[in-house]
Parts: C-alpha cells; structure tokens; sequence
C-alpha cells in the first residue's frame, strides 16, 4: 500500500510541477525515480524512455505507466497514470470554467491576439528541430512533406496518414530488411 | 449523444499519437475543428496557448479543454461539460497505456529490428509532417488582424503586427531555446500594447 501512495505521489509531483509537456517531465521523471527512489537503475530508465517514445499516446502518461507497472503490476501502472494527470485535469476544467466567462473581454482578447502567432511559432519550430534529430536527408525528406501536403492541402485525415506510415515502413522493413541490416553493420564498423 | 462521441473520438486520437503532444494538435484539430465542429479555429489556437502555460502533458491539456467546450458549445450545461472534459482526458489515455502495459517489454527488444526499426523510422518522419501541417492550419487565425477573423493566403489582409510576433517567437525558440512561457507571456504583454 505505501509503494502505491509513493508511486501515486511521485507522479503527482511531476504532473503537477511540470508546465509544457512531455518533454519537459523527463529530467524530473528521472530524478524522481532513478536518484532519489532509485526505483529503476539509470539504463532501465532510458529504455522506459525509449519505448515510450516509440509507443503511440501521451509520452509523460506512457512513462508513467511502465514505471509503475515494473514495481507494482498493472495496478501499479493505472496508480502512476492516475497521479501524473490528475492535478493537469482539475487545473485545465478551472481556467476552462473561468475562461469563457472573460473570452469576450476586450482586454482579453487583445492578450489573445498577441498570443495566437506565439503558438504557432512554438509548434513550427520543432518541425526543424526534430527533422535533424531524426536525420532527415534529401532521400527522406519528402515523407514529412508529403504528409504535411496530404493533411493540409488534400485534407486527408492524419490518422489515414499514420496508418500509411506504418503500413510503408513495415513494406520497407520487410523487403528492405537485408540492406538496413547492412547498413547498420556498415555504421557500426565506420 | 456527445460523451460516447468525445470517447471515441478521443479514443482513435490517442491511439495515432506518435512522437508525442505536438503531433497530436493535427490529429485533435481535424477531429474536433475540421471534422466535428466543436471548435472552432480561434478556440482551438487559445486552448494550444493555455495548455503551453499549464502543468502537464500538452495532449491531456488539450483532450481536457477540448471535451469541456465541445459540449458547452453544443448547448449542453456545465455538469455534462465537466464530464466530457473528464472522459475526453482518459479516453485520450486507454489504448496507449494498454498497449504499452501489454506489448512494451516484447517490443522493448525489437524495436531496433526489422520491421519496427523502418516502421518506427517512417513514423517519426512522418511525425514532423503532421507537426507542420498543424502549424500551418493554424496560420489563417493566427494572422488575422481581428479577434475572429482568418485570413486566406491571397487576400494580403495578414496583419504585420502577428508576422511580427510569429517571427521573432519562432526564431526565440528555435536558435535561442527561450522557454515557451516567457514567450507567451511577453506576446500576451504585446498583444495587449498592441491592439
């Protein structure tokens, strides 16, 4: 009963004292439960991390539910889950509560007007750094912008566009396999 | 009914997440904006805003804000919205956590093997279309001069002040990494001089 309250705790903290995401939670994730519970040891952790990452869904949720799963089965898991976004839902249903009421206020949208270009901003810019994390070269380049012009120009639905990615990647792991083995072997003696 | 719709709305969203909150936005704005009309445009751009200043993962800030106003706008009162918000939350969470909780130690030692390492390759390429074209969908509201305007490409009516603000935001953020809140405050603050 205690590990549940600690692992219920633990993910609370992080949920509640992490503002903009994911990505954000990791450095405190890893504190939390590899330095000072040292629930997973540091390379356990990065393969949490890693198949969270790769996994569909919500990165902090996934990580959550890996780490209490290792310590406490699938209940562990829902545990961890239920504390990382509990204090997100209460927080977002009160400004939704608080918001509307002041939506139409001149000052307000003035502030919103002024925030509106931010946002975009703020999402455009990981489209460049996340092509050179993920190595985009001009031989794959045309995979990202061939989604982007299906979803925003065709308007074809991005789920239809996910579930092609995955049906093209498996084809090109499948056929292709030999070679990116090769490939692999290639890098590794480089 | 509209809860059963949110829930499985949500439900799909969750599920064709990859690569995290920001890949989601395309995903949740062509269901809900695009598709089902419980948003609109200037809605969705204010919930991504709120969400980059609150705690927690951007994707259940999202789900949350979304289930809340889609059945306000629908009429209904505030119990059911408070609902929605709620069941939009978890629904956004079911099959992930069950498919991480299943497949995650068997796939832990494949996914760097054929197919998964071309699968999970493609994914993550295509990640970053998704990324763009949610950037790029938001754009018309974005650079409208007024409160609830949007602007097409051809109609020259962009407002110079949001360029402006797009612009110096987006190279903050990319060159710099200035934190995503001082920028949303410090636009907000603009914003404000501004109009």
């Amino acid at each position: 009963m205690a590990k549940y309250c600690e692992l219920f705790t633990t993910f609370f903290k992080v949920g509640t004292f992490t503002i903009g995401g994911g990505y954000a939670m990791i450095p405190l994730i890893q504190r939390e439960v590899v330095e000072r519970r040292r629930w997973l040891s540091d390379t356990e952790m990065l393969d949490v991390i890693a198949l969270s990452q790769t996994m569909p869904g919500i990165l902090a949720a996934n990580i959550a539910a890996l780490v209490g799963q290792r310590l406490r089965g699938t209940r562990g898991a829902l545990v961890a889950v239920a504390g990382n976004i509990l204090m997100p839902i209460v927080f977002i249903l009160l400004i939704a509560l608080f918001f509307r009421q002041f939506k139409d206020n001149p000052t307000v949208e003035a502030i919103f007007m002024g925030i509106r270009p931010a946002v975009v901003a703020l999402i455009a810019a990981p489209v460049f750094t996340l092509a050179r994390k993920a190595g985009v070269t001009i031989k794959t380049v045309w995979i990202p912008i061939l989604a982007a012009l299906l979803i925003s120009l065709f308007g074809i639905s991005p789920i239809l566009v996910i579930l092609a990615a995955i049906l093209l990647g498996g084809l090109f792991g499948l056929t292709a396999g030999r070679d990116s083995l090769k490939a692999r072997n290639h890098r590794k003696s480089k | 009914m509209i809860l059963f719709e949110l829930f499985y709305t949500f439900l799909m969203i969750g599920a064709f997440t990859f690569g995290g909150g920001y890949s989601m936005i395309a995903l949740i704005q062509d269901e809900v904006v695009t598709h089902h009309g419980w948003l609109t445009g200037q809605e969705f751009a204010d919930i991504l805003a709120i969400s980059q200043i609150t705690p927690g993962p951007v994707g259940i800030n999202t789900a949350t804000y979304a289930g809340y106003s889609a059945v306000i706008n629908a009429g209904l009162p505030e119990w059911m919205a408070v609902t929605g918000a709620v069941v939009a939350s978890l629904a956004v969470l079911i099959l992930p956590v069950a498919l991480i909780l299943i497949v995650g130690r068997w796939l832990l030692k494949r996914k760097d093997q054929a197919p998964f390492d071309t699968i999970f390759k493609v994914l993550r390429l295509t990640v970053i279309g998704l990324i763009a074209a949610a950037a790029l969908s938001l754009m018309p509201t974005a650079f409208s001069p007024t409160p609830t305007g949007t602007v097409t490409l051809f109609d020259f009516s962009f407002s110079a002040f949001n360029l402006i603000i797009f612009a110096v935001v987006f190279g903050l953020s990319l060159w710099r990494k200035v934190s995503p809140i001082l920028l949303i405050v410090v636009s907000g603050a603009a914003g404000l001089f501004l109009y």
